[in-house]
């Protein structure tokens, strides 16, 4: 039986490792809030190019001699994944999903004759891949999910894809991430970045809707939307991760929090209850002494 | 009559309100968003965009390079990066030009895509010291 020294010691640090979850869940849910409201104010920019690019994709739909970013190589050989992680961990299962996603994807892709390559954002996942999959991984690019993600480091990551794209290092191009549904759930999921999908156009669906004039021309504004569009995805996705991080994290400090508030009043029930023995112990041994007298 | 003019960099929106005119710097040449334009979009070379209300600029924003897109009603600037004149640094901006002109030198000049890319962004530099200058002038 564990003496009383022992289970003070063990309230104390239960206690301790209390505080210290509850304070990471306060600084989440702080962090949280400004990865939103940055996530909430990209979004216009994003809904903008791709009212655009419905518009451009109407007019070029089934041509040929597309860019390589809008149609692909027209093979399905070589597929690039980029899982998007946290560099930190503490956040519940956040990371391990999306990295069992990649895996699952990896397996399913190489039972299919394709080839994988790896190009895995934030430590988390770098590490984790690295394990299992260190032959795959192209490069591993860290600080994801910092303080600020900065659109420049959304940027130089698309003109890195895009660049290898144009060399035709992959055909399909696919981004493993956390979606941010709320505070509570995030959903592993994949995006195909390349070949696009363009979205439906709705716009020019309708009889009346204006004609547009472009300048310079349909292809040279098309060709450069789309390797900007191409940025835009991966910073919102970062972004959203980046939300997803915190609110997983707020949710799981939260449960510690909770669990280490169990432990302590399970503990200091049991402290009591020994101590209590321990007296009565104490006061059998004097009364039966005072007895045998 | 006015039109609805939002200036958003992929960061956040900038500007987003009802004016009379915006000039903006295409890429063959300034263009005006009036209302009642036909529709049209178009690529922005690193430039100016002014705002008019009552026939008097009020507004000036440096974007550096994206697109536009302008419908009668509405006119949406989609700006690589915007700034707002009176935050703009000449010092930076020559760094950068200076940076930017001395990898179009060292830059292979076969790669013609490569090197459309870097004079486009060395104009860029060049107009946003032009914009910076010229404010300074302004405010001495």
């Amino acid at each position: 039986m564990a003496s009383l020294k022992d289970l003070r010691a063990r309230i104390g640090s239960v206690k301790s490792t209390r505080k210290i979850t509850s304070a990471m869940k306060m600084v989440a849910a702080a962090k949280l809030r400004r990865a939103q409201t940055r996530a909430e104010a990209a979004r216009p920019y994003a809904a903008a190019m791709r009212r655009m690019l419905a518009e451009l994709g109407a007019g070029t739909r089934g041509q040929s001699g597309l860019p390589t970013l809008l149609a692909g190589t027209g093979n399905d050989r070589v597929h690039l994944l980029i899982p998007i992680t946290s560099d930190r961990g503490l956040a519940g299962g956040f990371n391990a999903n999306v990295n069992r996603k990649t895996r699952d994807l990896i397996g399913q892709l190489q039972a299919e004759g394709k080839t994988v390559r790896l190009l895995p954002v934030g430590r988390k996942g770098g590490d984790y891949l690295m394990r299992e999959f260190s032959d795959l991984i192209l490069d591993k690019i860290h600080g994801s999910g910092g303080k600020e993600i900065p659109f420049s480091a959304a940027a130089e990551l698309g003109e890195r894809i895009a660049a290898m794209a144009e060399k035709g290092e992959f055909d399909v191009c696919t981004l493993v991430y956390n979606r941010f549904q709320n505070v509570m759930s995030q959903t592993p999921t994949t995006m195909q970045l390349i070949p696009l999908a363009l979205p439906a156009n709705d716009v020019a669906a309708s009889a009346d809707a204006p004609v547009y004039e472009f300048e310079p021309g349909e292809e040279e504004l098309l060709s450069s939307l789309l390797p900007r569009n191409l940025q835009v995805q991966i910073y919102a996705t970062l972004l959203e991760s980046a939300a997803g991080e915190q609110g997983a994290r707020m949710t799981a400090m939260d449960n510690a929090t909770r669990n280490a508030g169990k432990a302590i009043d399970r503990l200091t029930l049991k402290y009591n209850r020994t101590r209590q023995t321990n007296i009565t112990n104490e006061l059998i041994e004097i009364i039966s002494g005072a007895q045998a007298l | 009559m006015s039109i609805e003019v939002e200036i958003v960099s992929p960061e956040k929106v900038l500007f987003s309100r009802a004016v009379e005119m915006a000039v903006i710097p295409g890429l063959e040449g300034d263009i005006a968003a009036m209302p009642d334009r036909a529709p049209m979009m178009l690529l922005l070379r690193g430039g100016v965009v002014e705002l008019y209300e009552n026939g008097v600029v009020t507004e000036r924003f440096f974007v550096a390079g994206g697109f536009a897109d302008m419908t009668a009603t509405r006119c949406t600037i989609l700006a690589d990066q915007a700034t707002a004149l009176a935050d703009l640094s000449v010092a930076d901006a020559q760094k950068r030009l200076a940076g930017l002109e001395a990898s179009y030198d060292a830059a292979d000049k076969m790669n013609v895509p490569a090197l459309d890319l870097l004079m486009a962004k060395m104009q860029s530099a060049r107009a946003e010291i032009e914009a910076a200058g010229g404010e300074a002038v302004k405010a001495a």
